[in-house]
């Protein structure tokens, strides 16, 4: 019932000491990467914009997010006297607990060179290097995600003013809104892997033809990027703080070490969908072949698979702030119409177009067939359906001017 | 174990009941519905329906509970309900009954299912196929066959019944002003 992992097969000891190590590794590598993610960040902006960026504090200024989590710890901690008391105080815990848990699902290293499934040997155990592999996988992460919500619409609301209940609902419509997004494009990955374990989506990813960003076309990465982006309310869809027009958005009333749990949820958010999508779309542990090596950094051991892990994630990272540092904001209505209008209608054509070509795969058609049966009318259809979404919000969008509305 | 998940989720599920119901406000009424929604969770996870879990989550806590409040919160609602004022004289009374009506057809169904044997799932050959191959996904799979082969008409009328829904409510939202385009 509750087996998750290959090694609760037979329970003792030596098992649950392996499973709590996990847990236990998860949490200290969760917590120091968000660390020196802020690091990162800062330095590669600093970096970006002709500044130095932190240095005072310990080697080229690693030890600079420390000092300011002390800094925070011992700050004023205040209620506002108008809030929620309960619900205020549990807030921050709802945006910090889902952030935390998505790393049980993502494969974090493992032997996957040339087809194996990832098992390495620990402690005189076969076992994955993953916290838990259940078998709804992704759709676990699906429902975090959903559940992150939570903590930015109640931190507004309960905070009893009005400037962070408006904050709080245009971040939870935009999370909501990319959801659908963000579910589709991860649809499209599943029907190529055809499992919705990560361990075997990741495993299904061997060799860079196979990799889901290619056998998927590309589309569905892009796709699941920009609503991952979107979800995470990371520059450029940050309406969520947008520090030069709101007063602060949903975490305004927030100090102490109440605010320093929603500013670490939203770095290890941005880890933990960056080794999302490394896992999804990228291989996960998966190593890369370089001239016929099935394995160049082998000589690492059981550990090969997690510095792979970790190159492809710091990829990722430093995309998100490369982000940050050259996209300007996207204006709020525009921000709905790339939602609703461009990303879920794309996300959910590819879908159609990509489970067509697998049932013509099945039947054993050949290209010129596919192409004349279901690439040309998916296009036609494709290409209709874009045309009609433009009309209408072409009228809708005279429709507004006549009232005078200023966009 | 089992019986140690059984009892915790049950209890999630009671205390969320009784939240939904006894707390005045209502924020918090929805909140203790989240919790409730959860107990249910891990009731399907112990039964080893572990899609359904998921799904319940994504789909109940994450999308419903959230519009609940998207509502409670805009509407300005967010206050404790004087319980004195009635609006309509006859809601409590008509509650009153159908509350015990409900609670009594409970009743009936179990004590009916305690005499008669369970008869065994039916299951056609692609979902006993898709049971049989076993492996990781085996729940799924059978879940799949079931919902877009043997019943795929009612799934397909489903979506158009949201469509329906969906459309009905632009229309009845937005009426067009004089000289305005459609």
């Amino acid at each position: 019932m509750l087996a998750l992992d290959v090694l609760l097969f037979d329970l003792d000891l030596t098992a649950v000491a392996i499973v709590l190590l996990k847990v236990l590794v998860v949490f200290v590598v969760g917590l120091v990467g968000t660390m020196l993610m802020v690091w990162f960040e800062r330095k590669v902006i600093a970096f970006m914009q002709n500044r130095v960026g932190p240095n005072k504090a310990g080697p080229k200024g690693l030890l600079q997010t420390l000092a300011d989590g002390i800094k925070l710890f011992f700050k004023e901690d205040l209620i506002p006297e108008k809030s929620s008391r309960f619900v205020f105080k549990l807030a921050p815990y709802l945006a910090f607990v889902p952030a935390f848990t998505v790393w049980a699902v993502i494969p974090l290293g493992g032997n996957f060179a040339g087809g194996r499934d990832g098992t390495v040997e620990l402690f005189g155990r076969q076992t994955t290097l993953q916290l838990a592999d259940p078998p709804v996988g992704v759709l676990l992460l699906l429902a975090l995600s959903s559940i992150a919500v939570y903590g930015i619409m109640l931190a507004g609301w309960s905070s009893g003013s009005k400037y962070p209940l408006l904050g709080s609902v245009r971040a939870s419509a935009q999370m909501v809104s990319y959801e659908a997004a963000l579910g589709l494009s991860l649809a499209a990955v599943i029907l190529v892997s055809g499992t919705l374990s990560t361990n075997g989506i990741v495993t299904a990813q061997s060799g860079l033809a196979n990799w889901h960003v290619v056998a998927t076309g590309v589309v569905p990465f892009i796709v699941f990027l920009i609503a991952a982006t979107a979800e995470l309310n990371r520059p450029p869809f940050d309406l969520v703080e947008a520090e030069q027009e709101l007063v602060g958005g949903f975490n305004t009333e927030y100090s102490s070490i109440r605010f320093a749990l929603f500013f670490l949820a939203e770095f290890m958010n941005t880890i933990t969908m960056s080794g999302v999508i490394v896992t999804l779309f990228f291989g996960g542990p998966q190593p890369i072949k370089v001239f016929g090596n099935e394995d160049v950094l082998s000589f690492l051991g059981p550990l090969s698979g997690t510095v792979w892990l970790l190159l492809k994630v710091l990829v990722f990272l430093y995309v998100y702030v490369w982000f940050r540092a050259t996209l300007p904001r996207l204006r709020y209505d525009q921000l709905m119409n790339l939602g609703w209008k461009l990303m879920i209608p794309l996300a959910l054509g590819w879908f159609m177009l990509l489970a067509a070509f697998r049932v013509f795969d099945r039947d054993g058609w050949n290209w010129f067939n596919k192409l004349a049966y279901v690439g040309v009318p998916g296009f036609i259809v494709i290409g209709g359906g874009a045309w009609l979404l433009s009309k209408a919000s072409k009228v809708s969008a005279r429709n507004r001017e006549r009232e005078g509305a200023m966009f | 174990m089992e019986f140690f998940v059984f009892v915790c989720a049950s209890a999630m599920v009671l205390v969320g009941a009784l939240g939904v119901v006894l707390r005045n406000h209502p924020v918090h009424a929805a909140l203790s519905l989240v919790l409730t929604l959860f107990g249910v969770a891990v009731h399907f996870v112990a039964l080893s329906a572990d899609f359904l879990a998921a799904v319940q989550v994504i789909v109940y806590a994450g999308a419903i509970v959230v519009l609940f409040l998207f509502v409670i919160m805009l509407l300005g609602v967010d206050r404790a309900e004087d319980l004195r004022i009635e609006p309509f004289k006859v809601q409590r009374p008509v509650a009153a009954s159908v509350g015990v009506a409900l609670v009594s057809l409970i009743g009936i169904a179990i004590l009916a299912s305690r005499e008669a044997p369970v008869p065994a799932a039916q299951n056609s050959e692609g979902v006993q196929a898709a049971l049989d191959a076993g492996g990781h996904d085996a729940n799924i799979r059978a879940l799949a066959r079931n919902l877009f082969d043997d019943h795929v008409l009612a799934f397909e009328l489903t979506s158009v019944l949201l469509v329906i829904a969906v459309v009905g409510t632009v229309m009845l939202a937005r009426k067009p002003r004089k000289g305005e385009l459609v």
